[in-house]
């Protein structure tokens, strides 16, 4: 199926990236070319094959070491809040979320 | 490997008969690693004032640590290594200095390691050639106008050059083989689910797997050892006994072992030098007592193209996390919060890191679900089919690691494609879930290093170690790379 640029503009939209005209014009033979590739499985005819979802092993998910669910120390608000760009009593400080209705257009 | 090496076996000797201190040995590598960056730009961290001071603690407790004492490692920098930096090779954690360890960290400190720094990679651990780092990249210990592989080309040079005697790496689709190949390393991808993943920063998560870069396969089971074994905080690693793989490794006889070649897959693309030298360690294991039979991988031709649906599905979710708002960079006077993540993946993040979340976004869109993602997952399983049926003729598994030797810096930056076909041996062992061990075996006319890789059954690491050190000893690479520590 053709990739154009404006199916990688939807794309990077839903990615949540903004890219630039240059990038749009590399990316979009690009990505149309990597699709192509990955579109030889199919010949492949796997209408009666199990995807390998849920285990790798032949144990399958029988190998998987669940703890006990109880509650035990976290990392706790100090230590979360180190790295962040932009700390503000004891929270995550972002810009504004909600948009004013003349802003909603362009939302 | 040349006498004058320090191996992890070597050091350990001197430290353990008194004729050397933790501190020299750290100092020794820290020199080195300072030394050599200019050259190979291996190192992204390289924390003189920890490691000393660790160092300096182990030589003070006289005793304390256990088998990895005194030893000085490196850690690719997308495990968390509590007081460094952990930056995955990008812009958008550029700084990033996460608040915890890795539990594979905590695995090697409690055995008395040393880690020394944080080495570079491919940014989200996103290539085959460590061309993709946001810091420059990463240059082949053997010949500096060639890449040293990657994601893990870092750790890889790091060793290679004889600064640490092991190093941490991982994989998603061939990230530690790959390269140990290109630089004439040992490097380990042991089982989907054998050593626990908490703290490493996550790609594809039915992939991702922390490996182990050594100068002899002794010393990566030795690293393997400590790292393995069952976790509470990461469910996916299993609850299955850890065998004693040093202990493992015997003598030299292989007899009774069968080794499946994939023949219909040594042809088209696989360069005649790597070829010539993947059928001399054939040979070698005849001549070792082994049995070589042929054995066929039918959906193995299509592991590329699964590989990409998958790594980059599970890609395009994982890196979701990186919107600028708890850690990490963030754009400067966003107007909102949409423009704040925008421009924050937009700045923060490289080429291909972008080029692979689009197309992971892409196969998981809505109406392309199951045109991409679910076959790619159908097709896992006929490829995992394919690895249960060759383990009713063989034991494991011998390819070339690499189609080709190193290839030179920008040779295939242009061609996404071109560069993904570097992990064609590689990434199967990935998508199976099987482990998979790369050796080298000897050099190219031009002097470039060439590895083999051997892949074993879930849970068989011992049997493919044991194989790779029966050969290594009967074949050990005595060549060094022009880059050297020491």
């Amino acid at each position: 199926m053709p990739i154009t640029e404006s199916d990688i503009k939807k794309i990077a939209s839903l990615a949540h990236l903004e890219i630039t005209d240059e990038e749009l014009r590399t990316l979009a033979p690009q990505v149309a070319s990597i699709v192509a590739y990955v579109e030889q499985l199919n010949e492949l005819d796997t209408s009666a094959v199990e995807p390998a979802i849920g285990g790798l092993t032949p144990e399958g998910e029988r190998t998987a070491a669940p703890r006990e669910d109880a509650t035990r120390p976290s990392l706790g608000q100090e230590l979360a809040l180190e790295q962040a760009p932009e700390p503000s009593h004891g929270h995550f400080r972002v810009p504004k979320v909600i948009a004013s209705s003349e802003e909603k257009e362009n939302f | 490997m040349p006498a004058t090496d320090r191996t992890i076996e070597h050091i350990t000797s001197e430290l353990s008969g008194g004729k050397t201190t933790a501190r020299d040995v750290t100092a020794r590598s820290l020199d080195a690693a300072e030394r050599l960056n200019e050259t190979l730009n291996a190192f992204l961290q390289i924390d003189r004032e920890g490691a000393l001071g660790r160092a300096k603690a182990l030589d003070d407790e006289a005793g304390g640590g256990g088998a990895l004492r005194g030893i000085p490692i490196a850690v690719k920098d997308n495990i968390c290594v509590r007081g460094m930096q952990a930056t995955c090779g990008s812009r958008i954690l550029a700084g990033y200095h996460p608040p915890y360890d890795a539990t594979v960290t905590e695995r090697l400190n409690a055995a008395g390691a040393v880690i020394v720094g944080k080495t570079n990679c491919d940014e989200f651990a996103m290539g085959s050639s460590n061309e993709n780092s946001a810091y420059g990249p990463v240059r082949n210990p053997w010949d500096t106008e060639r890449v040293p592989g990657g994601s893990s080309g870092g750790s890889a040079a790091a060793v290679a050059a004889r600064i640490v005697p092991a190093a941490l790496g991982s994989e998603t689709g061939g990230s530690v083989r790959q390269p140990a190949a290109l630089c004439g390393i040992v490097g380990v991808k042991p089982t989907y689910g054998r050593v626990p993943r908490y703290g490493l920063v996550a790609f594809g998560s039915s992939l991702d797997q922390v490996s182990v870069f050594g100068l002899t396969v002794r010393d990566a089971a030795l690293v393997l050892q400590t790292i393995a074994g069952r976790d509470e905080r990461d469910s996916t690693a299993a609850d299955v006994d850890v065998p004693d793989y040093v202990g493992g490794l015997g003598g030299g006889d292989l007899k009774g072992a069968r080794i499946g070649v994939p023949s219909a897959l040594l042809g088209e693309g696989l360069d005649a030098d790597v070829r010539a030298r993947v059928e001399d360690a054939v040979n070698a294991y005849r001549e070792l007592g082994a049995e070589i039979v042929d054995v066929e991988l039918p959906h193995a031709k299509y592991s590329i193209a699964v590989y990409y649906i998958i790594a980059t599905a599970e890609a395009s979710s994982n890196l979701a996390r990186y919107d600028g708002v708890r850690y990490g960079f963030r754009a400067e006077d966003p107007k909102d919060l949409r423009e704040m993540y925008r421009r924050t993946r937009e700045e923060g993040f490289g080429t291909e890191v972008k080029r692979r979340i689009m197309l992971g976004t892409y196969v998981l869109s809505s109406g392309y679900y199951d045109a991409y993602y679910l076959k790619a997952q159908q097709v896992r399983t006929l490829i995992q089919r394919d690895f249960l049926n060759a383990y009713e003729k063989c034991d494991s598994i011998l390819t070339p690691t690499s189609p080709t030797p190193a290839f030179r810096l920008g040779e295939k930056t242009d061609d996404p494609l071109s560069m993904y076909l570097s992990d064609i041996y590689t990434c199967m062992a990935n998508l199976a879930g099987v482990p998979g061990v790369s050796v080298p075996c000897g050099l190219t006319p031009s002097g470039l290093p060439v590895g083999f890789q051997l892949m074993g059954r879930h849970w068989g690491e011992t049997d493919i170690l044991r194989l790779a050190h029966a050969y290594e000893q009967a074949h050990p690479l005595t060549e060094r790379p022009r880059v050297v520590a020491e």
